[in-house]
């Protein structure tokens, strides 16, 4: 990034802190309720059982600590998703404020990647949040747990800046509906989050190896459970950044198309 | 500002067919014309937001392909729709803007006050903007199109929709900004708007210019000094019309049917309407009135719909 990006970026500062002022309350409602929910249910709920008839499969350790990282970067794709939908489309089409913003000094990429940085800012606070319920909870089975947070980051990052490039193309907000059934839904539930992939049929499992979640699910579960392993890290890392980086490039490229034309 | 030759088409459709301009500083310059015209395509380049597709565009002396964010600085833009962030609030909206511009925190504030109190929106400060009314976010628009210190000001139909209590408070504020030397490019379909602001302006037609002058000027040079409407009462049906205007067309320099009226053009309107008299004709109803830019504007880009 060039240093106008970042003088312009530091410029929209204001307008983003002053969003995240009004809309917080409500945002905090519903972005800690249901991994709460989720966590009390399936980690405690469903947990104790499967703790009683042992976790060897498992790798030894209680449900809740099995499930928590995974939870954890499966909030922060839903946050980020959600961010990354009617928000985007509401500065193209609804509101407009993109087309206020670009008829100053502003430039459309500095507008898109303002729009990223807020919901870095989104995601990375509430998953904080999360990972302290977590820790409440008992659900980090070692310090190394924490490292989920920046994980959990990055695979919102990886999911945002595709979905901002999809919404920017889109005409409508009926396609919105269908990220949700065929990307965040399946991927919340067959990326491992839950259960390990290779219980799923074959063309399956491979389908979740492609989902960005699978890779920052086994990442922050690896670093949760101390099993991390360096050359698997690495891939899922760069597997996560790619996704990124060429999603922030379609995005970039999407909405200068959608205000300059 | 001057333009040569400008263009913009999106795919085969061409918005702005070449056209040339010149803006000078401190002038109140506008766009006239029918929708779909090709004004708002022209504010769009002049806003530096949208490439040109052939010709030559300078504003305050630079190249937009090049310039955009440096022009766009200098720029003030009043958008057809308001674009206001309705998430936040009457002033937060100004404070925020300027700081696109890259203006201090403090500055921000003093200019948000000194707006808010300029488009007389003070006691709405704390205010969301949903609770404005269509007059109150327009002044709000330009308000924050001000923010800046533009030396250019650009206004895409500023008091479309507007009640006329809001429309003359508008006015007055524009012409005080340009009193204080700023340039305006203004865009309108109100005739009276036109006469009220510009010191000269084109009138726009399927992309080209089809006149150009100050508002005297073209009433001089495209219509008569005076109008005479002559009505005829509803007995009359549109064919007697044609038949009428027959007898009256040497009166004037031209003449206009139309289904409930007959327009004369002339320079001595009562002159005209005495030889209506004396040629045995009864008009219901006789109206001499001065030519408008609306006489100008109906006779250059027609009567007909455009959408």
């Amino acid at each position: 990034m060039s240093v106008t990006a970042i003088e312009n970026g530091r410029r929209q500062f204001d307008y983003w802190a002053t969003v995240y002022k009004r809309t917080w309350k409500g945002s905090l409602v519903s972005s800690f309720l249901l991994p709460l929910l989720y966590l009390a249910a399936m980690g405690i709920g469903l947990g104790s059982f499967v703790d009683e008839n042992g976790t060897g499969a498992l790798g030894g350790v209680s449900y809740l600590q099995y499930i928590a990282p995974g939870l954890l970067a499966a909030t922060a794709l839903q946050i980020a998703v959600g961010e990354s939908t009617y928000p985007v489309m509401g500065g193209i089409k609804w509101q407009k404020f993109y087309f206020s913003m670009i008829a100053t000094p502003l430039r459309p990429a500095d507008v898109m990647y303002g729009q990223l940085a807020f919901i870095a800012f989104r995601v990375f606070t509430t998953c904080a949040v999360f990972t302290a319920v977590i820790a409440a909870f008992g659900g980090l089975a070692s310090p190394l747990g924490l490292l989920g947070l920046p994980v959990a980051l990055l695979v919102g990052m990886a999911a945002s800046a595709p979905v901002c490039a999809v919404a920017t193309r889109l005409d409508n907000d009926s396609g919105f509906a269908m990220i949700y059934r065929f990307g965040v839904v399946p991927a919340f539930l067959f990326s491992g989050a839950f259960f390990p992939v290779s219980q799923l049929p074959n063309w399956i499992e491979w389908l979740a190896y492609l989902s960005p979640l699978w890779h920052a699910v086994e990442l922050s579960r690896d670093l949760s459970l101390n099993t991390v392993e360096l050359l698997p890290a690495l891939g899922n890392l760069a597997y996560l950044a790619a996704w990124f980086a060429v999603g922030t490039w379609f995005a970039v490229r999407g909405l200068t198309r959608r205000l300059i034309s | 500002m001057r333009a040569r030759g400008l263009r913009k088409s999106y795919g085969d459709f061409e918005a702005v067919a070449g056209i040339d301009l010149d803006v000078r500083k401190g002038e109140a310059f506008g766009f006239l014309g029918p929708n779909g015209a090709g004004k708002s395509s022209t504010m769009r380049m002049i806003g530096a937001v949208s490439p040109i597709s052939g010709g030559v565009l300078r504003i305050l002396g630079m190249d937009p392909a090049t310039d955009g964010p440096v022009i766009r600085a200098r720029l003030g833009v009043c958008p057809q729709d308001d674009t206001l962030d309705t998430e936040l609030s009457v002033h937060e909206n100004l404070t925020v803007y300027g700081r696109y511009f890259g203006l201090s925190r403090a500055e921000c504030r003093e200019r948000a006050d000194e707006l808010l109190t300029f488009v007389a929106l003070t006691e709405k400060a704390k205010e969301k903007v949903d609770e404005l009314s269509g007059g109150m976010k327009r002044r709000l628009t330009i308000a924050r199109s001000l923010v800046s210190k533009p030396d250019l000001l650009l206004l895409d139909e500023p008091t479309t929709g507007l009640d006329p209590q809001a429309r003359h408070l508008l006015w007055d504020k524009l012409f005080r900004l340009k009193q204080s030397g700023v340039t305006l490019i203004i865009t309108t379909h109100y005739m009276d708007e036109a006469e009220q602001l510009c010191d000269r302006l084109v009138v726009m037609d399927g992309g080209r210019i089809a006149a150009e002058g100050s508002p005297a000027e073209l009433i001089r040079d495209y219509s008569t000094r005076e109008v005479t409407e002559l009505r005829f009462g509803p007995d009359v049906m549109s064919a007697d019309h044609d038949a009428l205007a027959g007898k009256v067309e040497d009166l004037a320099q031209r003449i206009e049917v139309l289904p409930d009226r007959l327009l004369l053009y002339t320079d001595d309107g009562e002159r005209a309407v005495a030889a209506v008299h004396e040629r045995g004709l009864e008009p219901a109803a006789v109206l001499v009135r001065r030519s408008t830019l609306e006489d100008v504007f109906l006779r250059l880009t027609g009567r007909t719909l455009v959408d």
